[in-house]
């Protein structure tokens, strides 16, 4: 549905997008993952056409962006990261506009406007003016702006900035929804939005592409070793040495420690359950087993391995070049 | 086609939802009502020593003698209130974001041109017809030629379709209204004196001079006379003027 090629966008010497390729599938929901200045509005607005890139392609909908922007833009619904509402406009009167120049039929537009106007629970401020709206419902009016003429891709700049936890849940939910009929990419420096919303991710740093894969493996792929932490209240005695002894365990590391109350991290070979022997372990030398989780790297950590590490290589690769 | 109007459409809506609107019209009214009353004395005044003198009162022409001046002033009232019309047009889409609804839809950037253009085209075009009342009037008491003030306005709508289109490139330019008012204000006023400089001489450099400026082609549509010359002199300064914000909007793209 959506096919990136080799994009580059330069601005003067700057390079705001580097050689950046990926596909995303009919009805399938790509989260585009980066720090703020990673070159994700850049992509997503070379993707909607309001700005050519300066290398490479990209195909929307079957639709060369460059070649035939109009084609293309017919099939795509676009959110920015602000809202572009029309402040001296009602909400009814801009969803009029919007549906007239994205080119839906005269006869289907009241319609249309009303459907949509429901599905994103906007049909209470109807008549109000876009500049009275709060900022959660400025930016479902701008979602249904995108929505208006039923695109086949959806792209959305931050759909969920700005919003306060109740609705961030609720666009979530209806960005859920919406998958399956549109393919959707959305862009977002939250995390836990990209694993609750995307099937797949594409993380990006400094305008290059660093991984493109689901979230369970790339949660997976980074996790290297199994750590589990272990707290136990355990009075002077040696633990360090005894949970070393479990069967499986390769590394112990004291990690807090609270007056007789300490953490451990125990580091296990891969693919190893140790949760029974070390539960046992504790037990058997009569200390109180207080905790006991795996500790999984979380996309947190995966993102900042992974754009921290490229930061190092790039730093690396810089400084040699000065030598 | 349907794009355009629908953009021309709520341009000049937006136009009425601002106070931009009613200041430019309100403004104008008032100029104009101003000058008109002062021309008007000053035409009766005349009138009355004609007759004094003998004259007849066909020597008189209200045509000449009253309106012509007032359309004098009414086009130095134009170079303050059309720089007001456009200064917005593109410098606010792109301060509040909207620019980038209109470039991602499926709408070409001269659908969108020519859509703003219209737009202050109309809202224009209600600020010139206040002074359809002042004119009815004038027949209503008078018996003024309906002819050279038909081609009045043809003159003053090719005028301002200029000014306009000028106004529209250089809010393509800049997100703060100010510098667009500011800027499209001193351009109108360079085209419009242009001429001056090439006024000691003769020759080449005068024609030119005075072919370019802005203001040397309006007068003849006061005498009643369209001339293909001045036609074609306002018609190509607003095709350049339309054509430089297609492609001002373009380079921004590229720019970013």
């Amino acid at each position: 549905m959506i096919e990136v090629q080799h994009l580059t966008k330069r601005y003067g010497r700057f390079t705001a997008v580097d050689d950046v390729s990926f596909r995303v599938e009919r009805g399938e929901i790509l989260g585009f993952l980066g720090p703020n200045g990673a070159g994700k509005t850049t992509t997503m607005r070379i993707l909607t056409g309001y700005m050519p890139a300066t290398e490479g392609k990209a195909i929307v909908a079957g639709f060369d962006v460059f070649d035939q922007p109009i084609e293309a833009k017919r099939r795509t619904g676009y959110l920015p990261e602000t809202p572009p509402l029309y402040h001296d406009m009602t909400v009814q009167d801009y969803l009029t506009f919007v549906a007239k120049i994205k080119g839906v039929p005269t006869n289907e537009r009241s319609s249309r406007i009303k459907s949509i106007m429901a599905k994103t629970r906007i049909d209470d401020v109807g008549s109000k003016l876009c500049a009275r709206l709060s900022k959660g419902y400025k930016q479902r009016v701008g979602l249904a702006q995108a929505l208006i003429h039923n695109p086949d891709v959806l792209i959305l700049d931050e759909p969920t900035a700005g919003l306060d936890p109740k609705q961030i849940i609720e666009t979530r939910q209806l960005i859920k929804d919406l998958a399956g009929d549109h393919t959707i990419i959305l862009s977002t420096h939250i995390l836990p939005e990209v694993s609750q919303t995307c099937q797949r991710i594409v993380i990006i740093s400094k305008g290059r592409v660093v991984a493109v894969d689901t979230p369970d493996n790339l949660t997976a792929r980074l996790r290297g070793t199994e750590t589990m932490y272990v707290q136990i209240d355990a009075a002077g005695s040696n633990a360090v040495a005894s949970l070393e002894r479990v069967a499986g365990v390769t590394r112990v590391v004291e990690s807090d420690r609270h007056n007789a109350v300490v953490g451990y991290e125990v580091e296990s070979e891969q693919g190893r359950d140790i949760r029974r022997e070390l539960a046992r372990a504790v037990v058997t030398n009569g200390w109180g087993l207080l905790e006991l989780r795996p500790m999984r790297m979380s996309l947190e950590d995966i993102f900042l391995s992974l754009t921290t590490e490229d930061a190092a290589q790039g730093q690396a690769a810089e400084e040699t070049a000065n030598a | 086609m349907r794009n355009v109007l629908a953009i021309a459409n709520k341009e000049l809506k937006s136009y009425f939802a601002s106070p931009i609107a009613y200041i430019v019209i309100g403004l104008f009214a008032l100029f104009y009502g101003y000058f008109y009353a002062v021309y008007l004395q000053v035409f009766l005044r005349d009138s009355m020593s004609m007759s004094q003198m003998g004259a007849s009162p066909q020597a008189m022409n209200v045509n000449q003698q009253m309106l012509r001046p007032v359309l004098q002033n009414v086009t130095v009232l134009l170079l303050f209130v059309l720089p007001a019309i456009t200064m917005r047009s593109y410098a606010e889409e792109r301060r509040s974001g909207t620019i980038e609804l209109l470039l991602t839809s499926p709408v070409s950037d001269i659908e969108i041109v020519l859509g703003k253009f219209l737009g202050a085209l109309g809202l224009y075009a209600v600020m010139m017809s206040v002074t359809l009342v002042h004119n009815g009037v004038l027949y209503f008491f008078g018996h003024p030629e309906w002819k050279p003030i038909l081609t009045s306005y043809v003159g003053l709508l090719l005028l301002g379709g200029s000014f306009l289109s000028v106004g529209l490139f250089i809010s393509t330019m800049t997100t703060n209204q100010i510098v667009a008012y500011i800027s499209t204000f001193s351009t109108f006023l360079l085209l419009w004196v242009i001429s001056w400089i090439g006024s000691f001489s003769t020759g080449m450099f005068t024609d030119v001079t005075a072919y370019l400026s802005i203001i040397e082609h309006f007068d003849d549509f006061t005498k009643g006379v369209i001339d293909t010359t001045h036609v074609i002199y306002y018609l190509s300064l607003i095709t350049f003027g339309l054509f430089l914000t297609a492609r001002s909007v373009d380079t921004e793209r590229w720019r970013g």
